[in-house]
């Protein structure tokens, strides 16, 4: 389990509560890097957007949906491994699940974060986005529950709210351990944090069952998500939308991207906040046989929409299909497929599932090539619907580009964030991975 | 609550969207249609529709409520060139209505399909959903050059950026000729009180427009020709639009 020796207890809070004390020069400058990459990138092209129209962006008559909403189901996506896999792999009892999954939890919620930001980009008029809510008003006018949309914002905030509520009650005996650790506002902060524990038995069973039952609670809800952002496009009659593969295709898809994208994260916690000693080969070599499974799961679905299209054989879904695999954006198509299903397999060889550094890129090219995925997805079916007079093609205003970048950054400052006020590795999870120590040790 | 108890019961009567009083339809007869393109420059006219400049029409990004469609049917050198109007078919299945989360698009009890401007967020998802694409956005706030500001039509709405907008099979028109009826004491509109820009303008009179709940109206004589057809029709949208095909001699 731990490539340089086993830790004591004591080692265990000092080496991960020191990340969140400790804050060097370097942290700073990263940090002021993301802040800045993501107001010039992301907020100030935002803001002349707003001012001028969506009209700033590439998109057209013959594609009224762009990247803003491939991002989103990016992003949606890359929030798929962190909870549900921590809570998959907490009901299966998984051991080596304990060390990562405080950090791919709080990726679920920054990337969900990210993908919200995503929706105010891409409307019209997002001064007005409050009117998606069953709020109260004297017009008496309700939202439309008929709509995918509206399915949309109910899984969303749901999702968001549950994976608040479960990372932060598996945080709270860890929030004591850095009261305990701090003085001054610190210490005041975390007393509140963590609702004054005391790591009594009954304590302990209490959170255990909690705990257990929000697992339980998770799973369906983060499956549902991406289902329900697939019927954003499978409700449609669009042709290269209405599938009826689509909900497991966006879900595995959402799973696959998300553990690679814990992959990444992993690679930079160790580097950057020296976690060898907790996260170590058996994580990656899990890791990436679960990447492997699910690059072949996503292989197959692919290999059906292709096939069940094909056999479908209607006219408007066989132009839809042409246009994918020859068309305008065949390049990005193949070099999806070259990236999600090809290279993956070389984590065939131990060799390389057992290279960090190989597994980074790998992990980093799947993410690129689910991002050109759900772009494929959204820019291929809409300039091929129906009408012949009607076709055409959209292409990315440097605006979309811009944002996209900007959107990375807003995902790294909310996670460095994170990291020094959480800690980023379950202490007490860790713990329970020692080898018991002896009484007289 | 047993008000609203009473209402949904209602509701599920069947029949109940039967029972009022007008379904407006058209019928565009392309054996009578030139693509002269009158209806085009009508609907501008008519319904505020911006003028979207060179730049913005080269993007695709025009306005056109109705527009003159073109295909091309078979290989050179044997090749035909087609066209067709399209606008709003003013479905009653409209896939669109289902995917506005705020219902900025409804039916209304004329059977029409309904933009509220006002109420529209720009999610853009009906125009995804729509097989006609006859949805419009607006991707700017659009102006008027002068002197053109005056001739702004006092009845529209001017659109603002980040909404959508499509025919309405001129709303405004048939709003005044329901008034006009009930001044007169009349239930019903008569038969040919409603013109809507296009249909006034086309100079064949390839565009008929009426009330099909009529059996009298001369829509519903022009639908029953056994030349009609629906675009789309196996897409169950259930179009308001009948097309009645050319004769091929």
């Amino acid at each position: 389990m731990f490539d340089h020796g086993q830790p004591s207890y004591a080692d265990v809070n000092k080496d991960i509560i020191s990340t969140m004390l400790e804050t060097g020069p370097k942290y700073w400058t990263l940090l002021g890097i993301t802040v800045s990459v993501a107001g010039i990138c992301f907020f100030m092209p935002w803001f002349y957007q707003l001012i001028v129209g969506v009209g700033a962006a590439g998109m057209n008559r013959n594609a009224v949906w762009g990247s803003y909403l491939s991002n989103f189901i990016f992003w949606i996506g890359l929030s798929h491994s962190g909870t549900l896999l921590s809570a998959v792999l907490h009901i299966t009892n998984s051991p080596w699940r304990k060390a990562i999954y405080r950090s791919a939890e709080a990726m679920t919620l920054f990337s969900l974060m990210t993908a919200a930001m995503f929706v105010m980009v891409h409307l019209g008029r997002v001064w007005f986005v409050h009117w998606s809510f069953p709020i109260p008003n004297q017009m008496g006018l309700w939202p439309n529950f008929r709509s995918p949309l509206m399915f949309d914002v109910m899984a969303i905030t749901t999702y968001l709210t549950a994976s608040s509520i479960f990372i932060y009650m598996g945080s709270v005996p860890d929030f004591a351990a850095v009261r305990d650790a701090s003085t001054g506002l610190r210490r005041r902060l975390y007393t509140i944090f963590s609702f004054g524990w005391r790591g009594t038995a009954r304590e302990w069973h209490t959170l255990g069952w909690a705990y257990t039952f929000f697992a339980v609670f998770v799973i369906p809800l983060a499956v549902s998500v991406h289902s329900i952002v697939s019927w954003d496009f499978a409700l449609s009659a669009v042709p290269g939308f209405h599938h009826t593969i689509f909900a497991p295709y966006f879900v595995t898809g959402a799973i696959y991207s998300g553990t690679a994208g814990i992959v990444t994260v992993m690679y930079c916690l160790r580097k950057f906040l020296n976690f060898e000693r907790y996260i170590g080969q058996v994580h990656l070599d899990s890791l990436g046989k679960l990447l492997i499974t699910l690059s072949l799961i996503w292989t197959y679905i692919n290999i059906l929409e292709l096939f069940s299209t094909w056999y479908g054989g209607t006219s408007f879904e066989l132009e839809a299909l042409s246009f994918k695999l020859t068309g305008f954006y065949a390049p990005l198509y193949w070099e999806m497929l070259l990236f999600c299903a090809f290279v993956p397999l070389l984590m065939l060889f131990k060799k390389i599932r057992w290279s960090w550094n190989k597994m980074l890129v790998i992990s980093i090219l799947i993410n690129i090539g689910m991002l050109t995925e759900r772009f494929i997805i959204v820019a291929t079916s809409q300039p091929r619907k129906f009408l012949p007079g009607a076709f055409g093609y959209y292409v990315p205003s440097w605006i979309e580009f811009s944002i996209t970048v900007g959107s990375f950054a807003i995902f790294a400052t909310l996670f460095l964030i994170f990291i020094k006020w959480v800690p980023a590795i379950s202490l007490y999870e860790v713990k329970e991975t020692l080898r018991p120590l002896r009484r007289d040790a | 609550m047993s008000t609203i108890v009473e209402k949904l019961r209602q509701y599920s009567k069947p029949g109940y969207y039967d029972k009022f009083d007008y379904h407006w339809t058209m019928t565009i007869d392309l054996d009578r249609c030139t693509g002269c393109e009158a209806c085009v420059v009508a609907c501008q006219a008519e319904n505020n529709l911006p003028i979207v400049g060179e730049e913005r029409f080269a993007e695709n990004r025009e306005i056109k409520w109705i527009r003159i469609e073109r295909y091309w049917e078979g290989e050179y050198p044997d090749i035909k060139m087609g066209f067709i109007p399209m606008l709003c078919q003013q479905c009653d299945d409209a896939p669109c209505e289902t995917a506005c989360p705020v219902y900025a698009t409804y039916h209304n009890q004329d059977g029409l399909n309904t933009q509220i401007y006002n109420r529209c967020i720009g999610t853009r998802t009906c125009a995804v959903y729509c097989p006609y694409e006859v949805r419009y956005f607006n991707w700017f706030t659009y102006t008027w050059d002068e002197p053109l500001e005056q001739q702004l039509n006092p009845d529209v709405t001017v659109r603002e950026k980040g909404v959508m907008e499509k025919c309405t099979f001129c709303i405004q028109r048939i709003r005044i000729a329901k008034d006009n009826a009930k001044d007169d004491n009349r239930r019903r509109v008569r038969d040919g009180e409603v013109v809507p820009a296009c249909v006034q303008s086309c100079p064949t009179e390839a565009l008929v427009f009426g009330n099909s709940n009529d059996p009298e109206a001369k829509v519903s004589k022009m639908m029953k020709s056994p030349r009609g057809y629906k675009v789309l029709e196996e897409l169950h949208t259930t179009p308001s639009i009948v097309y009645l095909t050319k004769v091929q001699s």
